[in-house]
This record gives C-alpha cells, structure tokens and sequence, in this order.
C-alpha cells in the first residue's frame, strides 16, 4: 500500500471519529430526555417517550439513513450536508435504544430514596438531580459502553450513502489495488482498536463514577447478560 | 409532502419479493448463529486455556468490528482465496457468524445460571459427560435463554438490509431499485420502514411474554 492510500485511510478515520462522536452526543442527549420523560407522571409523556423509543428501535439503521438522505430533503425541502445527515439518523436511533437503558437505570433505583426526597420537601427536578441520577448514571455506564461500540459500527453503515468514512476508504483502496484482503484485515483490526479504546475509557468512567457513590464496579457481566433490555438492532448486539 | 399511492401500489409484488428474501436470510442466519454460538460456548468452557484463548480473541474481534465490513471482507476476499460463494450465502454465512458471537454470550451465562446441585447431582449419578450435557444441562440452560436469543433474531432482522450492500435484493434492495428507476424514493421507503416496525413490534411484544413464561 502507497503512502496515498494510507492518507485516503485517515481521513476515513477522522471522518467515523467525528460521526461517532458527534451521533454519540446527540444519541446521549436523546436517551436521557426520553428516559426521563418515560418516567414522567403524566401518562402522555410516558406514551409519546414509548411510542418514540419503539418507532426508532423497530426500524433499521440503514432505513434511517436512506430515509434522512432521500426521503427528508424532498418533503421538507431541506438538504442535509452528509456528515449532520449520518448524525441525525445514528443519534436519533441510538438515542432510542440509549433511553432503555436510562429508564431501566431509574427504575432500579431504591423507591425509598424517592419517598427519602419527598419527605424532605425536594422538588421533582431536585429528586431528579440530586438523588435518582447520581445513583442511576454509574449504573448506566457498562450498557452505555456496549451500545457505544454498537454505534461505532452503526457509523460503517453511512459508507453506504457514499460518505468517506473508514469503510468507504477501504473500497476505495480495494478499487485502486484491485486486491482485497489486506486492505479489510486493516480496515477491520483499526475498528478492533477503536472499539477497545472506547471500553477501556467507559471503565475508566464507571470506575470514578461508582466511586462517587462509594460502590466498585462488579466483576462480572454473566447474570446481566440474560436481563438486558434489547439489543440494538441496528448494529446487533449487546446493550 | 407528496405521497402517491400509486406508488405504493406499483412497488407491493417488489416488496413482497424482498420480504421472502429478508425472511430466508433471517431463517437461515439465526439457525447457524444458534449453532455456531453454542459450539463457541462450549469451547470456551474446554480446560485448556489453547482453546479457550483463540476462541476468546477471535469472537471478541467479531463482535465488536462492524458486520458491514464483515460483509464485504467476505464478499471481495474469499473469491480471491478461491472460494466463490453467491452474494446471499456471503450474506447469511456473515450475519450467522456475526450474531454467533452475541449468542454465544447468551448460552454462557444460561450455562452458567444452571444451580450447582444440578452439576453435583450428575456427578453423584455417574452420568458421563455428555450426557450431563445433553440431558441435564443443556435442556435447563436453553429454555431459560430461549427470549435472550429471540431478541438477538430480532437485531438479526434490523440487520438484514445490510446485505443490500453485497447486491442481495432484500427488502432494501428492491426499495432502492424501484426508487432509482421511477424516482420515487418516499413512498418505497417508507412502505419497507413501516414493514420493520410491524415486524419487530409484535415479536419483541412476544419475547417478553416468553420471558415472563420461561425465565424464573
């Protein structure tokens, strides 16, 4: 491989960093207001945050992206530049998988630690901020860093629609080579990489966050691995 | 906003078409990842750690590198190695494999959720090994699982319009063609969208029922 193909690899890498990061900002955003709105006491809330997380989590990825690309600039007229297209369609997706894993975390926080905060007379929001998710977000953090990986591989999926990400270099280099299996050993060992970066920084995070609370973080996963919501779909796997 | 029925109506024997596709692939993909996923387990629960640790490596890098680019590894190299399959079989072979690594986590910790009585109850009995697999273990491990796997067939699903990327004309496949010779992208798209929706609501409906039944 020439020093231009490698170059051509790069940019694929920093255009998936950006789209990870910036679909991993709006997916967070989107799964905590629509987890805490699924716990909202008014029943229309809680409908509206269901009916979201299961319009999102029923479909696919790749639909979401060709729906964003083709069906969204002519009905409303409007034209996505590529990158914010790829981040809207990934956050919005994963955003919808990320809120299961939020409500299911504010669920299992003792319901005396509410009752706690309404006989000190704290408002919602003070319950909210100050009890439930300081207790809920390190619980949060192992499914949350599954579903990150998930959403690194979801980002392959807008090499589909033409954008230069990390796969679509490597069909350029197998075009430009005429030789395939170096190029995707590459392609797939750098994913590897990426993906282990991102659990070792999660435990990283789960590690102070749990010792904010004054808790370690448990050692195995087996006995969650059966109670976990659903996986998402878009990429598979473990959430 | 413009929505043509007509559309509609032109792009349904396509759908229709792709659905039966998206549905083999499915059948068939589940199948090997529940076998491959079992065979996993099993390995890594082998004494030996020369087993235990190239099979630890290879379904970790399985599973977290995206199963697109699974796709086309298998579809461009495996040629070059002499070794041509048709774009579906890539495809089925690929998402088996994928999601074998994913099942496989689930029939680990079912295997490990089996009380230890049960494995001392075997040994007391004088049971050889693989009949305390075959007849003790397994039978207790799966029926809890079942759910666990159900929902990885339903990711498997959400998948499938991946294969459109490797030619395979499955329900995306065929949205994509109909829009590119009519130009009318909204309706097939959103027909196909709906379709997954109606699919994967109702079963995820049942694997929780499945779990409330199965899983104690």
């Amino acid at each position: 491989m020439t020093s231009g193909l490698w170059e051509l690899v790069l940019k694929g890498i920093w255009t998936t960093v950006q789209l990870l990061v910036l679909s991993g900002l709006l997916a967070a955003a989107v799964s905590f207001t629509v987890g805490i709105a699924r716990t909202h006491r008014l029943r229309i809330v809680r409908f509206l945050a269901g009916f979201y997380t299961e319009v999102f989590r029923g479909t696919s990825a790749l639909i979401m992206i060709f729906w964003v690309f083709f069906v969204l600039p002519p009905a409303f007229g409007w034209q996505l530049v590529p990158l914010w297209a790829g981040t809207l369609a990934l956050g919005l997706t994963y955003g919808a998988y990320g809120s299961e894993i939020v409500r299911g975390a504010l669920d299992a926080v003792d319901p005396a630690q509410v009752e706690g905060g309404v006989a000190l007379s704290f408002t919602p929001w003070q319950r909210l901020r100050l009890i439930l998710l300081p207790q809920a977000v390190p619980e949060m953090i192992p499914p949350f860093s599954n579903l990150l990986v998930e959403l690194l591989k979801g980002t392959a999926l807008v090499s589909v629609m033409g954008m230069g990400d990390l796969a679509f270099s490597g069909n350029l280099v197998r075009l430009a080579l005429q030789e395939s299996a170096e190029i995707y050993t590459y392609i797939l060992l750098i994913y590897f990489v990426i993906a282990f970066l991102l659990t070792r920084l999660m435990r990283g995070l789960e590690k102070r966050l749990k010792a904010g609370v004054g808790r370690v973080p448990e050692p195995g996963v087996s006995q969650r691995e059966l109670r976990r919501p659903e996986t998402t779909g878009v990429g598979g796997g473990a959430a | 906003m413009n929505w043509d029925w007509s559309a509609v109506g032109d792009f349904m024997p396509h759908f229709w078409d792709g659905l039966l596709i998206t549905l083999q692939a499915l059948v068939l993909g589940s199948l090997i990842s529940f076998a491959l996923g079992l065979v996993w387990a099993l390995l890594m629960r082998t004494p030996s750690r020369w087993v235990r640790w190239p099979v630890g490596v290879v379904t970790e890098f399985v599973r977290n590198t995206p199963l697109l680019v699974q796709l086309f590894f298998l579809f461009y190299v495996l040629p070059e190695w002499g070794l041509t399959l048709s774009a579906m079989t890539t495809g089925v072979v690929a998402i088996g494999l994928h999601y074998s690594t994913y099942t496989m986590q689930v029939y680990r910790a079912g295997i490990e959720g089996v009380p230890a009585g049960q494995w001392e109850a075997a040994t007391a009995l004088n049971l050889p090994v693989t009949r305390t697999w075959t007849a003790v273990i397994l039978p207790q491990a799966i029926r809890r699982v079942v759910p666990a796997l159900g929902n990885y067939v339903i990711s498997m699903l959400k998948d499938t319009p991946m294969l459109m990327a490797i030619t395979v004309l499955e329900m995306l496949g065929e949205a994509r063609l109909f829009s590119q010779q009519n130009f009318q992208f909204t309706e097939p798209l959103t027909v196909i969208g709906v379709a997954f929706i109606l699919i994967s609501y109702p079963a995820s409906l049942l694997m929780r029922a499945l779990e409330r039944r199965l899983v104690r």
